[in-house]
């Protein structure tokens, strides 16, 4: 089922951004708007810039020129960034999961409920359930990372994200790590999100995820965005021969 | 030229060797909390600290690693108080076993800190963590576990090390051996018990040591499993 | 009251002379023993294990200072009165011989597996396993480690003051009990093991780096 139709808001707005490790240009001038509720898929081959796109978005890394605003913050330049507002807006899921593996799957995601949001433990651990419950791992809540598959240490890491409530999930690969039979289960939690009304920006290789769930496809190449569009137009439609060969090779 | 080996000053000098074996816990367990706590701090600042500091703590380890301890005693009992701080043997002795310690810890609790992928900072980050509440919530419990048992290990060490203090007459163990031998002129005889009682203290607080991890590290208690 | 002078600083400088000569003394000891005890603990024979197992658990379960002790008074029983040099001389090479047993052992292990194997496959005994292919190899990784616990006895050599033995920290003592400078005349001290130690310290580190480096390039 395609994701939410987009409202006028918009969440995210990256303009003209540069982004550079020493001499090596990663991302090139790229310029990119994200409306409320909308899902994008980013794709493209490795080393296109993706997951780095995603990153600055993400503020962890800064940007040598261009503007990226995210819930009408700045975010990328070094000092700008207003951390916490920041952390509050936007929810990161890694390809590694990440989850703190001294700390319970319930710890994982009360942590910052507590620490960040300040909230009392019984509503942290209220909100815990609750996000669990939206994953469909209610029952592993007193589990370690460790004794759990990397699907479902996925699904709680989403979790851990949910939790905070933020306006724009960012999904870096988060599938390419699992095993074929474990990825299925993510997307479907993934597309549960987009149904919701969740913002969503990832960047995946699972084309029939992108088809099916996204409003809005980016291909990149090189640094740039090479193509972008409704999702259906542009696999329909392709523009560049670029775009073409990645799809043909995708299959 | 058969040595007759005499206990018999145990039956009288007992209580001694037992106050002796007392005040060398007691100093031993305050150094070694303190000179982890300091560390720790050390450790912390090394790793994510500024340059300046960075050096401050690789030239305080350095120094402290490449000198022997019994000088650094000397220094703190007998130079301090030259330069017009007179100190008590025990609080010296606490002093300098801490900055020692301190040394060690450092480098210890370096490589567990830098053990911890800098992932799992990201993750911290992106939750909205201040590096505050990563360093304590996130990177310091598992860096503990990762080097616990080089920990323990330096841990021992000074206890065993804390005899040194008796050179400036800290009234702990060997202080108390010295003051018997003196006594009795059966100074083999009182050395090997001594010895047995530093190597029963070892294996006291190696125990105590393995009980404290399995209080601290509950997942470790839970699954058996290393981090 | 004398004046701290320079002279007393070269007396300090001659008398690291003397904790140069213990810390060989204790190290070439350690050695001699410290093999076979590291060849102890990995034979096949439960009891030379345990054994060596054994002396190694007392050594390091005691403090040096007290080890000094027994082996001053112990000689002393045997005949031998007021022979600090000899007292200090047999207490480290006991010290040493212990750890660097420990840590020789380490590195025997750290040889795989496979070159036992291999070296077995082509028929040779275990005398010749041991003396061309585990220990050359087993020799290289302790280099490192090794020369990282000269540090520990160049350090540990100060304990000796306290059997009487000249050597630096006394000849601190002495100059002290003369000058009364204590804070400047053990930083001195301080100074001079430093120099001793840190270049060893240094090397170690070097060694180490480099072994790790030319076994990322295998």
């Amino acid at each position: 089922m395609q994701a939410a139709p987009a409202t006028s808001a918009t969440v995210v707005q990256v303009t003209g951004v540069v982004k550079e490790f020493g001499t090596l240009r990663v991302l090139d001038g790229v310029s990119l708007d994200v409306a409320r509720g909308q899902t994008v898929a980013i794709v493209g081959r490795s080393g296109s810039g993706k997951s780095t796109l995603l990153r600055c978005i993400a503020g962890l890394e800064t940007v040598q020129a261009g503007k990226i605003e995210v819930c009408g913050h700045e975010v990328g330049r070094p000092g700008k960034v207003a951390r916490a507002q920041l952390r509050h807006d936007v929810g990161m899921v890694f390809q590694g999961y990440n989850l703190f593996p001294h700390l319970t799957v319930e710890r994982n995601i009360t942590l910052a409920l507590t620490l960040v949001k300040k909230q009392p433990w019984d509503a942290a651990r209220k909100k815990a359930a609750e996000v669990l419950r939206l994953v469909g791992l209610t029952d592993k809540v007193s589990s370690y990372p460790e004794q759990l598959s990397g699907g479902q240490q996925q699904r709680v890491a989403i979790a851990r994200s949910l939790a905070l409530s933020p306006e724009v999930m960012l999904f870096d690969e988060v599938t390419s790590a699992l095993d074929p039979e474990l990825t299925q289960e993510v997307l479907a939690v993934m597309e549960d999100l987009a149904t919701r009304g969740m913002t969503m920006i990832t960047v995946t290789h699972e084309m029939g995820f992108a088809r099916k769930v996204a409003n809005q496809v980016v291909f990149m190449h090189r640094g740039k965005i090479w193509e972008s569009g409704p999702t259906s137009e542009l696999f329909a439609r392709p523009q560049t021969a670029e775009f073409r060969q990645f799809i043909s090779s995708e299959l | 030229m058969l040595y007759k080996f005499d206990f018999s000053f145990l039956l009288e000098r007992w209580p001694d060797f037992l106050n002796g074996a007392w005040l060398t816990i007691q100093l031993t367990v305050l150094s070694i909390s303190l000179g982890f706590v300091v560390g720790t701090l050390c450790a912390v600042a090394r790793v994510y600290g500024g340059r300046p500091l960075r050096l401050l703590i690789g030239f305080y380890v350095e120094l402290i690693r490449n000198t022997p301890l019994l000088v650094q005693i000397f220094i703190v009992y007998f130079g301090l108080s030259s330069l017009g701080l007179k100190l008590s043997a025990e609080t010296s002795a606490v002093i300098a076993l801490v900055v020692n310690m301190g040394a060690y810890t450092t480098e210890i609790m370096r490589a567990g800190i830098q053990s911890i992928h800098h992932t799992q900072l990201e993750a911290a980050d992106c939750l909205g963590l201040t590096r505050v509440q990563t360093i304590l919530h996130v990177v310091l419990l598992p860096a503990i576990e990762r080097v616990y048992p080089a920990l323990s290990s330096q841990f021992v060490l000074l206890m065993l090390a804390s005899s040194i203090t008796s050179q400036i007459s800290a009234e702990e163990l060997t202080a108390v051996a010295n003051n018997v031998q003196s006594d009795t002129y059966r100074s083999f005889e009182v050395y090997i018990i001594v010895a047995a009682i530093y190597l029963a203290l070892s294996l006291l607080y190696r125990l105590a040591f393995k009980a404290i991890g399995l209080i601290i590290f509950a997942r470790r208690r839970r699954l058996g499993t290393a981090l | 009251m004398i004046q701290l002078s320079a002279n007393h600083v070269w007396y300090l400088i001659m008398a690291a002379q003397w904790t140069v000569l213990l810390s060989l003394i204790a190290f070439a000891g350690g050695a001699l023993i410290g093999l076979p005890i590291a060849l102890m603990r990995v034979s096949p024979n439960n009891a030379l294990r345990i054994i060596a197992s054994g002396y190694i658990q007392l050594i390091q379960g005691t403090p040096l200072l007290i080890l000094l002790f027994l082996t001053y008074f112990g000689l002393g029983i045997l005949g031998y009165k007021l022979a600090p040099l000899v007292a200090a001389g047999l207490a480290l090479t006991l010290y040493a011989a212990a750890f660097l047993g420990e840590i020789w052992r380490g590195c025997i292990e750290a040889v795989p597996r496979t070159q036992w194997e291999a070296s077995d496959c082509l028929g040779l005994d275990r005398f010749q396993q041991y003396a061309y292919v585990i220990l050359p190899q087993a020799f290289k990784m302790a280099i490192p480690p090794t020369v990282g616990f000269m540090v520990q006895i160049v350090k540990n050599t100060s304990l000796a003051s306290v059997v009487g033995f000249v050597e630096l920290a006394r000849a601190g003592q002495i100059v002290n009990n003369s000058t009364f400078e204590p804070f400047i005349i053990f930083c001195i001290v301080a100074a001079i093991y430093f120099a001793m130690c840190y270049p060893l310290s240094l090397a170690s580190r070097f060694l180490e780096r480099r072994a790790n480096a030319g076994r990322a390039s295998h």
